[in-house]
């Protein structure tokens, strides 16, 4: 029993070529394990993996005929198909208010205002035009906005890199006096919501004569209570570096600063890459900040210059704004799509540390 | 983590003057290195979190509007306007419904997604891409377009017509207003909790699952008897981080409803912002932020408590 089950739910693996496909195959060979346990039970829990096999592998002619009765093994299988049926749609139904938005936002850009105010919405612009994204850059100076929310984010993405880094890395590895007491000292600042201390950083930064300019959003990311995660996430990578690499490293000749730039930065592009993902998603959404301390349009960045689309009354020009939005959105949607698993697991990661 | 402690090169020596002198030249240097590593976050953290959080507390000491050009020394009166305003309770009292609206939707549909996507569906990688998507869309942009949709006229209430229901004006009344934010910000981010969770449902051993199955557990017995109590760490670590994340909300307040109908939106955050940069009340305002970090910091310890025993799961 046991060697015909286990070949058998190892080639029907729905999963398989999917992530999660070993995972499920080792639940099914667990699951074969109890077949052999339990032969040629009728329990309706022992036929899953046959009826997984069956949804997406298809009949299976060298099934044995003592198996099971045809006719109870048809109901069961009916009734799984039903079950997992069931299941995708209601995925499907889920589906809807995530994907939908996203759709509704790019083709309401290509209808012109009359279409957009019209009682019955139109799944598809009846007649598409790109009217609306020549107003965007027409009514605001867009591609600088755009340039400075990009330029703005890469700085502060490569600067929290580069800090991030070095002090996680002189944290987990370097065992000066203090060390523990300054890491307590930064990790403080994960406790403390950009929020609260708004008021006096918009003082300091107005002291210092940088209110309408970039300055704050890039230096305060970099340095201040953003920036603490990235440095706690490095530290933890550097922790389980095993240290024979650094041994051969000094072997070789290299001192500190050469361990840590050939090395442990080399080593530790997983974890970088997650912090990258994060920090600049961080700063590209960034919205209180900048409404705070900027003030021409042409500083602004782009969450704040979606906002700013509106008409003589004071209305949202929907179709502008949703041209714009778009043309925010949908790079960062196709970098997401390509680069997936790292983008869930750098935010996951940072779901469970933050 | 157990390689750290033989890892380090230089094992920081007694702390007394006369073993220091002993500590030798190359250990020195490279102390040396590890200061001028961690000096940009350690300055940073002093000017850009310590500094500022003292500030605040002696701002909120002051009576201190900008427009006014006041500032003099007022004790608690700040405080003690605090516990009078009436503004002040219905803000908190709006964070509290969103906070509690938002926990309870996000944690259930986090949870029914996520062990939907473990059910080794057709489409599953697919449907999770559909999930995750909204949480590395713009907030802002992910606010307007619903936005647009919430409109009176809009899409939400258009397609509502077609079915023959007339839907209402949903962010120009109070009730609705506010489960229009808390949805909006759900599905904002409600992808996260649902990998969180994934990955919690498949650290659940799959031998426990075959022994409830043989000894008939149904699948609802088996999710409430072993799922259930195997991941409850993961969940009350994830609702702790969906609270604190949920005081913190403002951009979705400020482009959905700036706070209204009326103030029925108008959270913690929102309130703070208005007093320091609407009515210039910088001293107000600083009382309202003392008491949002506090907490804050009464709900982040709780979850560093929580963290210990969920460290076991850890991925």
């Amino acid at each position: 029993m046991k060697s015909e089950v286990m070949p058998e739910a190892g080639d029907g693996l729905p999963g398989a070529g999917r992530p999660g496909a070993e995972r499920s195959g080792a639940g099914r060979s667990r699951a074969g394990r109890s077949h052999a346990v339990q032969p040629a039970t009728e329990r309706p829990g022992a036929a899953e993996p046959a009826g997984n096999m069956m949804v997406l592998g298809g009949p299976r002619p060298d099934r044995p005929p003592s198996d099971r009765s045809g006719v109870s093994r048809a109901g069961l299988r009916a009734r799984r198909r039903w079950a997992r049926g069931a299941l995708v749609a209601l995925l499907l139904l889920l589906s809807v208010p995530f994907v939908f938005p996203t759709w509704w936002m790019a083709t309401s850009s290509l209808k012109p205002m009359s279409e957009i105010l019209q009682a019955v919405p139109t799944i598809w612009p009846q007649d598409p035009t790109f009217e609306a994204y020549g107003q965007v850059f027409a009514l605001q100076p867009f591609a600088q906005q755009y340039w400075n929310s990009l330029y703005i984010a890469a700085v502060v993405t490569i600067g929290t890199m580069l800090v991030a880094a070095m002090a996680g890395y002189a944290f987990a590895r370097i065992g000066f006096p203090g060390a523990n007491a300054l890491f307590v000292l930064v990790l403080a600042g994960l406790l403390v919501p950009s929020e609260v201390t708004i008021v006096p950083l918009f003082r300091i930064v107005n002291g210092m004569g940088l209110i309408d300019t970039h300055w704050p959003l890039i230096v305060i990311p970099v340095l201040g209570a953003p920036a603490v995660l990235a440095v706690f996430i490095m530290r933890q990578f550097f922790l389980a570096l095993p240290a024979e690499l650094e041994e051969a490293g000094r072997m070789d000749g290299l001192g500190r600063w050469g361990i840590f730039w050939r090395i442990a930065l080399p080593l530790s592009r997983s974890a970088l890459g997650a912090v990258a993902i994060f920090t600049f998603l961080k700063s590209w959404n960034l919205y209180l900040e900048p409404i705070v301390y900027l003030s021409s349009k042409d500083n602004f960045t782009l969450p704040q210059a979606l906002t700013q689309y509106v008409d003589a009354y004071g209305g949202p020009m929907w179709n502008v704004q949703l041209a714009a939005t778009t043309l925010t959105v949908l790079p960062v949607l196709a970098v997401f799509l390509v680069a997936q698993r790292q983008f869930v697991q750098g935010l996951a990661h940072t779901g469970l540390k933050g | 983590m157990t390689a750290a402690a033989p890892v380090r090169a230089s094992v920081p020596g007694p702390r007394t003057p006369a073993s220091k002198a002993r500590v030798s030249k190359a250990v020195r240097r490279d102390w040396a290195v590890g200061y001028t590593m961690v000096a940009p976050v350690v300055l940073g953290a002093l000017a850009f979190v310590v500094l500022p959080l003292g500030m605040v507390v002696w701002y909120s000491l002051h009576e201190w509007n900008v427009l006014a050009g006041t500032f003099t020394f007022a004790g608690a009166a700040n405080y003690e306007r605090l516990l009078a305003d009436p503004g002040l309770a219905d803000a908190l009292l709006a964070s509290l419904w969103f906070s509690i609206g938002l926990v309870v939707l996000n944690i259930t549909l986090a949870l029914l997604l996520a062990v939907l996507l473990d059910q080794k569906l057709p489409g599953t990688t697919t449907f999770r891409t559909f999930f995750f998507s909204p949480v590395v869309v713009s907030l802002v942009a992910w606010t307007i377009v619903w936005s647009f949709l919430l409109q009176a006229d809009g899409g939400i209430n258009g397609f509502l017509a077609l079915l023959g229901l007339e839907g209402p004006n949903w962010l120009r009344h109070g009730t609705t207003a506010m489960i229009s934010v808390i949805v909006v910000q759900v599905f904002k981010n409600v992808g996260l909790n649902m990998i969180l969770f994934l990955a919690a449902l498949q650290g659940v051993p799959v031998e426990l699952q075959e022994a409830a199955r043989l000894d008939g557990a149904g699948a609802w017995r088996r999710f409430r008897s072993i799922t259930l109590p195997m991941i409850s760490p993961t969940i009350l670590l994830v609702s702790i981080i969906t609270i604190v994340g949920s005081l913190e909300v403002f951009a979705q307040i400020d482009v959905l409803t700036g706070g209204g109908p009326g103030n029925s939106t108008t959270v913690l955050v929102y309130y703070l912002y208005q007093q320091a940069f609407r009515f210039n009340e910088f001293g107000y305002a600083s009382a309202i932020a003392v008491l949002l970090f506090v907490i804050v910091l009464v709900l982040t310890l709780l979850q560093w408590q929580s963290r210990k025993r969920w460290v076991f799961h850890e991925v």
